[in-house]
C-alpha cells in the first residue's frame, strides 16, 4: 500500500457570474484541466469524489471524460464542509489501495442558475428532506425570517461577537486583506478591485450587527477539480507533488454546518477544534509550522473562529490578530492569498484548496516565500499540505 | 404521542397574516400543533427525562424511543440576535429581530423577539413566549420582553 497520498493536478474553469454553459460541462472542463495539469489521462482515473450537493452525475462525467473502469465513488455531505473532506477521503482511498487516481470535482452555476444567497422558503406545508445539506434551517429558521446562509451564520456569530466585543468594523480588516489579494489575482472576480476599510464600513447591512455586503462571499459560476494519487506516483508526474501531510474530518455531537445553534458554547467552533486536534496529532506539527492558512470564508466571522480553533491565537484574540497586515502577504500568517471565497469566487471551498496547492508548488500569483506547510480548512474538515 | 408525516389541517382560514408557515416533519408535528393551540411544547425522554431540541426519534443519552411531550415555561433569555436587512425576508412587512432564545429549561430555540426596540436587544434579556399567526392559519412561538412583575 502507498504510505502517502499527494495532489498531482489541479484544474479550474473561469470564475464568473454567468458561465453560459451547463454544470456538467464546467465539471468536465475542470476535470480535464486537472488531469492535463498532472499529466494523466482520463483512463487513469479509477476513483471519483464530489459533494452530495453537486448536480453532476458520476456517469455523466465518466461519459464526457472517457473514464474506463471506475473502482470507487463517494459523495460527502454538509455543503461547503465537504470541500476539504474530499482530500481526506481521497487520501484514504489511495493509501488503502482502493483507488490509484482519484478525481475530485465541484462545479456549479450558483449565480446564473440558482442563488444560494436568496431566501429559501419551502413550499407551504411540504415535507422537506434536508439530508446532506448540513442544516436544519429549513425547519427551524424559515418561519422566523432567517432564510439565507447569511442570516443562519450571523445568528451564531453574533454570540461570538458580543462575548468578545468584536464589531463589524473589526471584521472589515479580513475583507480588506482578501480583496487586496484578489486585486492581484487575474483569476479572481475582484481582480484589480481592492477595497478600503471605509468602503467596507459604507457597504449596506446584510444582517445587522454582523454582516455588511463586503463581509459576504460571492455567488459564482465555475468548476474546480483535483487529482489525488500516491506520493510515489505523483513524484513522476508533470507537476511538483504536493503531499497530503495530514487530513481529517470532525463532526462533534450537536454541531451543524450552518444553523449551528445547539452545542454548548457558540463562541467556539468544536468541529474546527476537532479537525485541528486530528491534523496536529497525525502530522506532529502545530500552528507555528504553518506558513499560510486557507480558511473557509463564506462570511468573515468564520475566519476569526477558525484562527482560534487552529491555535493561531487565543480565544477572543482573532480580532486583533487580523490587523496590521498580519494576514496579508508578508504578515505572520497570510490567509486566503488568492482572495478566498470573498475575493476570488465561491466554488464551495474548493478554490481555497487549489490556492494551497499553488503556494506549496511555488506557483501562486501572490506567492509567499519559503512555504513548507499550508493549512486548509473548511471547519468540519481540514488538511495540511506540504512540500515533498 | 405518535408522530406522523402529515401536517395538521389549518385550524382556521388564513387571516391577514403573511408569515411563512412552519415546515412539518414527522418528529416536529407536536411542536407546531402545540403552537397552533398557543402552547410551547418540548420533547422529553420518557426513560431518562432529559429534554431534546430539535425533537428526534431517539434519546441520545439512553437510546429510548419513548418520548413525552411536555409544556415548557415559555420563559428564557436572549442568547444571540440579528436583524436581517437584505435580501428582505419573505413573509414579513418589516425585517423581524431573529434571536436564539435559551429557555429556562436549558434548550435553545430560533425565534423572534417582538415589541422591543433594537437598542434594547442584548444577550441575557429576559423574554416570554407569545404566539404569532402564519399565512396558512398555523402559529409559531415568538418572544417579547418579560412583562414587569412576572415570575418564571
Amino acid at each position: 500500500m502507498p504510505e502517502f497520498a499527494a495532489i498531482a493536478g489541479i484544474g479550474q474553469t473561469e470564475f464568473s457570474k454567468r458561465s453560459g454553459r451547463g454544470e456538467l460541462q464546467l465539471a468536465a472542463e475542470a476535470a480535464k484541466a486537472a488531469l492535463d495539469d498532472a499529466g494523466l489521462a482520463p483512463a487513469d482515473v479509477d476513483g471519483m469524489i464530489t459533494f452530495t450537493l453537486d448536480p453532476s452525475d458520476e456517469i455523466g462525467l465518466i461519459r464526457c471524460l472517457g473514464v474506463k473502469d471506475l473502482a470507487f465513488t463517494t459523495r460527502i455531505p454538509g455543503g461547503g464542509a465537504a470541500s476539504v473532506a474530499t482530500l481526506h477521503q481521497a487520501m484514504a482511498a489511495v493509501t488503502s489501495g482502493i483507488a490509484e487516481s482519484v478525481l475530485i470535482w465541484r462545479a456549479m452555476n450558483e449565480r446564473s442558475a440558482y442563488r444560494f444567497g436568496q431566501p429559501m422558503v419551502p413550499q407551504q406545508g411540504g415535507v422537506v428532506n434536508v439530508a446532506g445539506a448540513g442544516t436544519g434551517s429549513l425547519l427551524w429558521c424559515m418561519p422566523f425570517g432567517a432564510q439565507t446562509p447569511a442570516t443562519w451564520e450571523s445568528l451564531a456569530a453574533q454570540r461570538y461577537m458580543s462575548t468578545y466585543g468584536v464589531t463589524n468594523a473589526d471584521l472589515g480588516h479580513i475583507s480588506v486583506a482578501q480583496r487586496k489579494h484578489a486585486a492581484t489575482n487575474p483569476a479572481a472576480w475582484f481582480y484589480g478591485k481592492p477595497i478600503t476599510h471605509a468602503e467596507h464600513q459604507q457597504s449596506r447591512w446584510i444582517v445587522e450587527p454582523v454582516l455588511r455586503l463586503l463581509d459576504c462571499c460571492q455567488e459564482s459560476d465555475g468548476g474546480v477539480a483535483l487529482v489525488v494519487t500516491s506520493l510515489e506516483r505523483a513524484r513522476d508526474l508533470r507537476q511538483p507533488a504536493v503531499r497530503i501531510v495530514a487530513a481529517a474530518q470532525s463532526i462533534p455531537f450537536d454541531v451543524e454546518v450552518i444553523s449551528n445553534y445547539y452545542h454548548a458554547d457558540l463562541t467556539v467552533m468544536p468541529e474546527a477544534q476537532g479537525v485541528a486536534r486530528r491534523l496536529y496529532a497525525q502530522s506532529g506539527l502545530g500552528p507555528k509550522d504553518m506558513q499560510l492558512a486557507m480558511l473557509y470564508d463564506a462570511f468573515t466571522p468564520q475566519v476569526l473562529k477558525q484562527l482560534e480553533a487552529f491555535g493561531f491565537c487565543e480565544p477572543g484574540e482573532a480580532k486583533d490578530f487580523i490587523k496590521g497586515g498580519n494576514i496579508e502577504i508578508g504578515g505572520a500568517l497570510p490567509v486566503n492569498t488568492h482572495g478566498g471565497l470573498i475575493g476570488e469566487a465561491y466554488i464551495h471551498g474548493m478554490n481555497n484548496i487549489t490556492e494551497a496547492v499553488r503556494q506549496v508548488r511555488g506557483a501562486a500569483v501572490n506567492q509567499v516565500k519559503n512555504v513548507e506547510h499550508v493549512l486548509v480548512s473548511c471547519a468540519m474538515a481540514g488538511a495540511i499540505l506540504g512540500k515533498v | 404521542m405518535s408522530a406522523d408525516d402529515s401536517a395538521p389541517a389549518p385550524p382556521t382560514p388564513a387571516s391577514s397574516a403573511i408569515r411563512p408557515d412552519p415546515v412539518f416533519t414527522a418528529d416536529a408535528v407536536f411542536f407546531w400543533e402545540g403552537a397552533a393551540r398557543g402552547e410551547l411544547l418540548g420533547q422529553r425522554c420518557a426513560e431518562c427525562l432529559r429534554l431534546a431540541h430539535p425533537p428526534r426519534p431517539m434519546c441520545p443519552h439512553c437510546h429510548s424511543i419513548r418520548r413525552e411531550i411536555i409544556k415548557l415555561s415559555g420563559r428564557g433569555t436572549v442568547y444571540s440576535w440579528i436583524l436581517p436587512h437584505h435580501p428582505p425576508p419573505i413573509g414579513f412587512s418589516e425585517p423581524p429581530i431573529v434571536a436564539l432564545i435559551e429557555l429556562h429549561e436549558g434548550i435553545r430555540l430560533v425565534s423572534n423577539v417582538v415589541d422591543v426596540p433594537l437598542e434594547r436587544m442584548r444577550a441575557g434579556l429576559a423574554v416570554e413566549v407569545i404566539f404569532a399567526p402564519t399565512r396558512g392559519g398555523h402559529a409559531v412561538p415568538v418572544f417579547r420582553p418579560e412583562q414587569g412583575g412576572a415570575h418564571a
